[in-house]
């Protein structure tokens, strides 16, 4: 039940980015050129993708997920250091090269070389995490 | 093409779909970041099949869309390899340290109102804005 269930919600994502255009990293680009030839769908994506969810949020109160277990608890509001330090440092990735995780994995199969050496640095950048993110919490401590 | 925006929206509404299966169905957060990193920094360890499976249905869709496409399909990345492999391993530190991308954070976040998946979104477009903005319009390198 739990696999059937992930695989067909994989299945909607990457569908989903290949029929949006987002593994284009032209159209991601794009949409971040704002001093370029701006190409607004990204944010067409990003609304599309939002509504479904606006409902789903909905539909968990007072139940119980499908396949058991129970459903993620709202992150405490407090900001850290490591929720801004890490989007930014992400936010200058995605700038650069114009893909993000999900795409990334999406285009796999068509992505060519330059794809999976994106692939393969980004893994080497979540296997070293850990401990970059350990270095950042001792700068914090210091500053 | 005057058509994109319609099928970013078609595309959109399928990505959700899928993050609203997963939700209800599974009970887990839909995020390309966190079901992959689970795996390579081996958090992710206890449920590493469901995570898998993820994946491959990821990969499959649009192989199984592909041939109904008439057009050429490219990602258009670019064949700049030094470029390629920074972005790439600011996208896998970055993503793993802040514990989110732009499904995770930015439809998943921002459709329950949380604030730090909005704040994380707000960080992540604001500097991929402007690095783009520096290396393609200052320094003329991307």
């Amino acid at each position: 039940m739990r696999l059937l269930i992930s695989l067909v919600a994989g299945a909607l994502f990457g569908g989903g980015l290949f029929v949006s255009g987002m593994t284009d990293t032209r159209k991601v680009q794009g949409w971040l050129d704002v001093f370029g030839d701006w190409d607004p769908t990204l944010a067409f994506v990003m609304g599309g993708a939002i509504l479904p969810m606006l409902l789903a949020w909905r539909l968990t109160e007072g139940r119980k997920p499908l396949a058991g277990g129970s459903f993620p608890a709202l992150p405490r509001p407090e900001m850290d250091h490591r929720l801004i330090t890490g989007s930014v440092l992400f936010g200058m990735g995605w700038g650069l090269a114009g893909l993000c995780p999900g795409p990334a994995i999406a285009s796999l199969s068509y992505g060519g070389v330059g794809g999976l050496i994106f692939l393969v640095a980004m893994l080497a950048g979540m296997a070293v995490a850990p401990r970059v993110g350990t270095q950042l919490d001792r700068l914090a401590a210091t500053a | 093409m005057e058509t994109d925006w319609i099928w970013g929206l078609v595309g959109g509404l399928l990505i959700g779909t899928g993050g609203a299966v997963y939700l209800l169905g599974n009970g887990r957060i839909m995020g390309a970041s966190g079901i992959l990193g689970g795996l390579i920094d081996g958090t992710g360890r206890g449920n590493w099949v469901e995570r898998a499976v993820f994946l491959f249905g990821v990969v499959v869709a649009p192989l199984v869309l592909w041939p109904l496409y008439s057009v050429e399909i490219d990602t258009h990345v670019t064949s700049d390899i030094w470029v390629i492999v920074a972005a790439g391993l600011l996208v896998g530190v970055g993503t793993r340290i802040a514990n989110g991308c732009t499904s995770g954070h930015g439809v998943c976040g921002i459709s329950r109102f949380s604030l730090r998946g909005i704040v994380a979104t707000v960080f992540y477009i604001l500097a991929g804005g402007l690095t783009l903005a520096i290396f393609r319009h200052v320094l003329g390198v991307i």
